[in-house]
């Protein structure tokens, strides 16, 4: 079972709301941190990292010895990351997208693949909770490659928790596509109803049930709140705004933790889920 | 032209808020809303719109069924898994490298160019505003993030307005890269928490590479003040001027509910002093400078 943690705005509580349901769940959970740009959870969870692993995209290798300067590979190219100038064929690595297109088409096999360095993968646990995150090289533009990357990581067998980045483009799809829920962190306010559609709009492209936590539920008004009924998304947890919790936060403390009230309610969270998951006709994996 | 760009690392630190108050504190600028993802600087602008465009972003794969003869080579070469056994292109997985489209023995691969958002330039109270919103599941962020920056600038050069603020995502990928490359000064927006300082770290990290000045401000300080004074620490090591620090002040939430900026909310209040106070740190700043003298002693390390 994948259940994505997603919000559109940014700050809304994607990871608190992660971590504490992977804490609250404990053993036999997975937690991965899809926000590579900015990954957070391992501050949260504090696993111990076990292992890391680099990452890296094909880009292509021009062997000069063959090449005849033909120019149909730059011309393949999409993104404009092969340039041929005279008795030279120049490689604009962080414009890749990795198509292989370059390769395919050269009639004289010069072409290869090495590799650009995406990131890394960091491999943990803390107290049975399995535990991957991506973290982006600083400089590298494109995540979604590396998103994937988590994602292919994650163990089948075992319930996964995503932290999905901000957003509604690419890295988002990436973190929430195939999953069996979509969870959206949201808060009542302009700002965050204003991006949770967006996002809920993202969901529905990609056909996937989806339902809410309201953070800080009693700031800002309650359009949140109308939206919620009148587009039938399900409000399965409100957290009001508390302080106490801001300022645990704030030292990378956890809502369960702190104050033990709370994990039943992350516990019940996830029942609810698994509710509708099975209402819909169960995971699509185990 | 001058343009002060605000960025975050972390989302939801207070960037659009505090970019909507500074633009109430300018005079003749140009608002650019850079986070064409989850734009929301115009729910405290109420932009008119005057002109809008469409971005048209890159092309996408599209098969003719009368032409194909289910050969296979697309399914082959796809590297992205975005053509289906039945022959169909699945929109949001195809990166458009169009190499289906090349290699397409029957030439039954269309690549038609796709329209991926939309870009306006609006009225304000506060001045011009260019802003974008980009289509949900696109890519091509970085590019439209690109294209807005280029219109403001072309617009405050056309307008003499005296700078650009642009308000810029969060994160250190695509957009956030295209929107601080050519800035005149960063304002980094830090709230302070462990996930705060450590997604400061990494933009500021990213920022060095592109040899920009850079500025710190600290919102809500008072949630963790140790912690402020980690990052204000930290600003100093690598370069960064320390601007000030906002209080948590829930002042910014109910301006916002009125689609208000804090200087137009209630009675003055000591956070407006503290906002104001850093908006006269920025304009004041030797990297603000209106000789366009870059200024590389306080460029970020």
């Amino acid at each position: 079972m994948i259940i994505s943690i997603a919000s559109g705005k940014g700050g809304t509580g994607k990871t608190t709301i992660s971590v504490n349901m992977a804490l609250a769940l404990g053993a036999g959970v997975e937690l991965l941190d899809c926000d590579v740009e900015e990954p957070n959870a391992h501050l949260f969870l504090k696993p111990k990292i076990e292992r890391s692993e680099k990452v890296e995209v094909p880009i292509p290798l021009v062997d000069l010895d063959k090449c005849t300067f033909c120019k149909k590979c730059s011309d393949i190219c999409r993104f404009n990351a092969l340039a041929v100038v005279g008795k030279q064929v120049l490689v604009f690595q962080e414009l890749c997208h990795s198509c292989g297109g370059c390769m395919a088409v050269c009639p004289e096999g010069a072409i290869t693949e090495t590799g650009r360095e995406l990131g890394f993968l960091n491999f943990g646990a803390r107290d049975g909770i399995g535990f991957i995150n991506g973290r982006l090289r600083v400089g590298e533009a494109m995540s979604p490659p590396l998103i994937k990357q988590v994602r292919a990581a994650a163990n089948p067998q075992r319930i996964t928790i995503i932290d999905a980045p901000p957003g509604t483009s690419c890295p988002v799809i990436a973190a929430m596509s195939g999953a069996d829920f979509i969870l959206m962190v949201t808060e009542p306010t302009p700002f965050g109803l204003h991006d949770l559609k967006l996002a809920v709009e993202a969901v529905r492209l990609l056909g996937i049930p989806c339902g809410l936590v309201i953070n800080r539920a009693d700031i800002g008004d309650r359009k949140v709140f109308d939206y919620a009924e009148k587009e039938n998304l399900p409000i399965l947890l409100t957290i009001p705004f508390d302080r106490r919790i801001a300022e645990a936060y704030s030292r990378g403390k956890n809502i369960v933790e702190e104050f033990p009230e709370w994990r039943q309610r992350f516990t019940e969270l996830f029942r609810k889920i698994e509710v509708i998951i099975t209402e819909r006709g169960g995971a699509a994996h185990a | 032209m001058r343009e002060i760009v605000i960025i975050s690392g972390k989302g939801g630190t207070g960037k659009t808020s505090l970019t909507a108050a500074f633009a109430a504190l300018a005079k003749n600028s140009v608002l650019c809303d850079a986070d064409v993802d989850a734009a929301d600087l115009h729910l405290l602008m109420q932009p008119v719109i005057q002109q809008m465009a469409d971005f048209m972003g890159g092309s996408k794969a599209l098969i003719n069924p009368d032409l194909c003869t289910s050969c296979g080579t697309c399914i082959d070469l796809c590297r992205f898994g975005a053509i289906s056994e039945q022959f169909q292109v699945n929109a949001i997985r195809c990166e458009g490298c169009g190499v289906c489209v090349d290699f397409c023995p029957e030439a039954a691969i269309g690549f038609p160019v796709q329209r991926c958002g939309e870009w306006y330039i609006s009225d304000t109270r506060f001045g011009p505003m260019v802003h974008a919103r980009l289509g949900i599941a696109e890519e091509n962020s970085g590019k439209l993030v690109s294209l807005v920056r280029k219109e403001a600038r072309q617009l405050a050069e056309k307008r003499g307005a005296d700078m650009i603020i642009t308000d810029g995502p969060p994160g250190i990928g695509c957009p956030v890269i295209a929107s601080i490359g050519g800035a005149t000064a960063l304002v980094i927006v830090v709230e302070p928490t462990v996930s705060g300082i450590h997604d400061m770290e990494r933009v500021v990290d990213l920022a060095a590479h592109f040899k920009v000045p850079g500025m710190v401000c600290v919102n809500k300080f008072d949630l963790n003040v140790e912690m402020t004074e980690a990052i204000e620490k930290l600003a100093i090591r690598r370069n960064i001027a320390v601007l000030g620090r906002v209080v948590f002040d829930p002042a910014f939430t109910r301006s916002m509910v009125e689609g208000k900026t804090l200087f137009e909310y209630g009675e003055p209040t000591a956070t407006r002093q503290q906002v104001l106070d850093i908006w006269t740190q920025i304009i004041k700043s030797p990297s603000m400078n209106t000789l366009g003298i870059v200024d590389l002693k306080s460029t970020i390390q």
